[in-house]
């Protein structure tokens, strides 16, 4: 990898993207066994600096980093000195001074993850675990990882599928990261939402738009479904959850115009009911388990590179 | 006296003046050649000192990252004669007090003009007008009055204010940025801010201010002027207005003249500034807008702020960026060096329209026998590295730092004394810093 941080998707080449893919797809083989851990990061020091609430992706990492042996300090910004003002910056020295070799950044503010990793406030190595409504890096490298398991297992990459992404575009992290990372990957994505929740600009972006989720359901390989946060109900980006629900929710009726291959994603936590219906979510057609497992195994690959871990043949045993 | 000899105008024509009580004494023809008495204005452009229109002095309130006498200092490094302090201090510049302390801040200080701003309305709240009579009969003698910072949003309140100022011959300088809007956001709305996911701050949050206040002039008759245009579509309402015989006027800042919304890419706050920078076509429109004269002056909405409110994340860092030490050479460097406009042009943008706008009446002034002295050598040939570090301002946050510019001012005469002598402040009153 060209960076020594992973901020944006904008960071991997296709080559290195692929590379993080196989090499996850090689650690999770490893942790499937009975004995889970590796040694390669011992003695290293991962921080999961969380500034928002997010126990998924701490969880996840903090799991991928154990795994690999690494010391996990998790700090989050609830009662903490951050929550009584202390700036970025004095946290990101705190966090120096301890000698920490990895932060894994969470954070409200698009681009804090690239501030910390731009500033000499730290050297560390920045991994953003979300910024704002700007990107969440590994999130897009789970998406294409589990889309790769179950529909281009034997292919290099994924060309020709076609990626729907329906929901809150405007305000998703998840959604910037995969259009840039699906694309290097070979994939077509297309946009579906109501014009509201589209950024003005996004004409530039390398995918097509629709506001038309029935035309789009039956030719698409994958549909990726983003949760709908409650205070968009009150910013008038639309109308009623209901009316939301009946042109952009899936349902089982709409579940049932997709091809019989596709695959029903969703990068959690849902709202089921509103942007998912329950049977849709439990359908199996849904990954969204696997998501959640192939996120330990990506965040691994992604400590290991970054952190340029020992051989991953070397086990701990 | 002062003597000062081959100095060119900005007509070309080459001169030797002479300076005392305050004003031209002589003024006579030079070969280019003649013996030099004084200071030596061979090579240099001399011309009116610079008009600010907007200046955000910090004092009172946030003494820590300017007071009025370090803007002072900052303003005559850049060549400023005069400067106009918004009123968006703590507490606000919104009754006759607060006015007549900043007025007599400035008079203390004593190396340039300062003339407060009053608040449009008590405490920029919107929806209540300010002793708008009581600062303009103080002795600080208030005749722009502006919420900057804000935008007066409410059409009612704007159109009293309009029409209130007209006592006394005022002018509303609006901040035009429709709220609602404008919500939480963050930069200009387009293609970066979609890509990079920063709130966006709109063009048409602009325009639709302009457009309205444009139509209120017009009904009350009365004066306007619009605050650090940034669109394409704002210069083209402003075309619209004047043609319809609207007194309204404008300002452009030298930063929306050079800078662009790509440089938010890496989001160093720097460049956070309010109104944003906005794209390539908005700065060649601005251009064009200021070279026509439908954007009447340049204004620097000089914003100091301390160092902590700029290093931090993107969304917890304040909106602005110094201006009074670079403006000069950055109009010099989008306008002159570009062919938009020649150095008459530029004097009149930058000194003699603004001191007009504002009534200051020592200001702006032909170089003539009896005018008063208020002056500016500049060597236009030469340029300089901006360095923050080395700023008159007690602030660092100049976005044009480490950035070669061209035009070195080298000598600044206020009210007839030489308050600049080889590009050295000649007065340091350190003592009045507190």
């Amino acid at each position: 990898m060209k960076s020594a941080h992973l901020l944006s998707a904008e960071d991997l080449s296709k080559d290195d993207a692929l590379k993080l893919l196989a090499t996850a797809k090689e650690l999770a083989t490893i942790t499937d066994g009975p004995n889970k851990k590796l040694p390669t990061l011992r003695g290293k020091t991962v921080v999961n600096l969380f500034f928002e609430d997010s126990t998924r992706t701490r969880i996840s990492f903090e799991t991928a980093a154990k795994r690999l042996s690494a010391d996990v300090i998790n700090f989050s910004a609830k009662g903490s000195s951050v929550s009584k003002g202390e700036s970025l910056k004095d946290t990101a020295q705190t966090l120096q001074a301890m000698g920490a070799d990895a932060v894994v950044i969470r954070h409200g503010s698009s681009g804090a993850a690239q501030r910390l990793a731009d500033s000499k406030w730290i050297q560390a190595t920045v991994i953003n675990a979300g910024d704002g409504t700007h990107e969440h890096p590994t999130q897009a490298l789970l998406d294409a990882f589990t889309i790769k398991q179950h529909l281009r297992a034997n292919e290099s990459d994924l060309s020709g599928l076609k990626v729907l992404i329906v929901g809150d575009i405007l305000h998703s992290r998840v959604a910037r990261s995969n259009v840039i990372l699906l694309n290097k990957l070979g994939a077509r994505v297309t946009l579906v939402a109501p014009p509201t929740l589209l950024p003005v600009g996004v004409e530039k972006w390398p995918v097509e738009i629709s506001y038309d989720l029935d035309k789009e359901l039956p030719q698409c390989d994958v549909v990726m479904m983003l949760r709908i946060q409650q205070e968009r109900m009150a910013d008038s980006f639309f109308p009623t959850e209901r009316e939301y629900s009946r042109g952009y929710g899936l349902n089982s009726y709409r579940l049932a115009q997709l091809q019989k291959s596709a695959i029903v994603m969703h990068p959690g936590p849902m709202n089921r009911g509103l942007e998912i219906s329950a049977d849709s979510a439990d359908d199996v057609k849904s990954v969204i388990i696997d998501q959640v497992k192939n996120g330990v195994a990506i965040r691994m690959a992604v400590l290991y590179q970054l952190l340029g871990g020992a051989p991953i043949g070397a086990r701990n045993d | 006296m002062i003597k000062l000899s081959n100095a060119k105008l900005v007509d070309g024509s080459l001169v030797n003046v002479e300076i005392d009580q305050g004003v031209i004494k002589s003024i006579v023809k030079s070969s280019g050649k003649d013996k030099v008495e004084g200071i030596d204005g061979s090579g240099k452009i001399l011309m009116p000192g610079l008009v600010d229109l907007h200046t955000h002095l910090r004092e009172p309130g946030r003494e820590d990252s300017e007071t009025v006498l370090t803007g002072s200092q900052s303003a005559v490094n850049g060549g400023y004669t005069a400067i106009s302090a918004m009123a968006n201090t703590n507490p606000v510049a919104d009754t006759a007090g607060v006015v007549e302390q900043i007025f007599r801040l400035g008079k203390s200080a004593g190396i340039c003009d300062v003339y407060p701003i009053g608040a449009v309305t008590k405490g920029l709240n919107g929806d209540q007008l300010a002793e708008i009579g009581a600062m303009a009969e103080s002795i600080a003698r208030v005749r722009i009055f502006s919420d900057d910072g804000n935008c007066v949003a409410d059409p009612l309140i704007m159109r009293r204010a309009l029409e209130y100022v007209k006592t006394y011959d005022g002018i509303i300088a609006q901040h035009a940025q429709e709220p609602k809007l404008t919500i939480n956001a963050q930069m200009n709305e387009g293609i970066v801010s979609a890509r990079i996911g920063l709130k966006g701050w709109p063009a048409v949050a602009e325009e639709a201010i302009i457009a309205r206040d444009i139509l209120l002039t017009d009904h009350v008759q009365s004066r306007l002027h619009i605050c650090h245009v940034t669109t394409a579509g704002g210069v083209e309402l402003i075309r619209w207005a004047k043609q319809r015989g609207i007194a309204v006027t404008a300002e452009v800042t030298p930063h929306h003249l050079l800078l662009t919304d790509d440089l938010v890419e890496n989001y160093d706050p720097i460049y956070k500034v309010n109104p944003p920078l906005r794209t390539e076509r908005d700065v060649m429109a601005l251009r064009q807008g200021l070279a026509e004269g439908v954007i009447d002056i340049v204004a620097t909405d000089h914003a100091p702020h301390s160092a902590e409110l700029k290093d931090c994340e993107w969304q917890s860092a304040a909106f602005g960026m110094l201006g009074l030490e670079s403006a000069l050479s950055v109009v010099i460097k989008t306008m002159v060096e570009t062919k938009l406009m020649t150095w008459e042009d530029l004097s009149a943008r930058m000194s003699i329209r603004p001191a007009q706008i504002a009534g200051y009446e020592n200001q702006g002034r032909q170089i003539i026998e009896g005018a008063p002295a208020n002056l500016i050598l500049v060597d236009p040939n030469a340029s300089w590295t901006v360095n923050r570090d080395n700023l008159k301002s007690k602030s660092r946050n100049t976005p044009f730092h480490q950035m070669q510019l061209p035009g070195v001012i080298s000598d600044v005469i206020y009210s007839g004394n030489l308050v600049m002598k080889s590009g050295k402040l000649t007065v340091v009153n350190a003592e009045l810093n507190d």
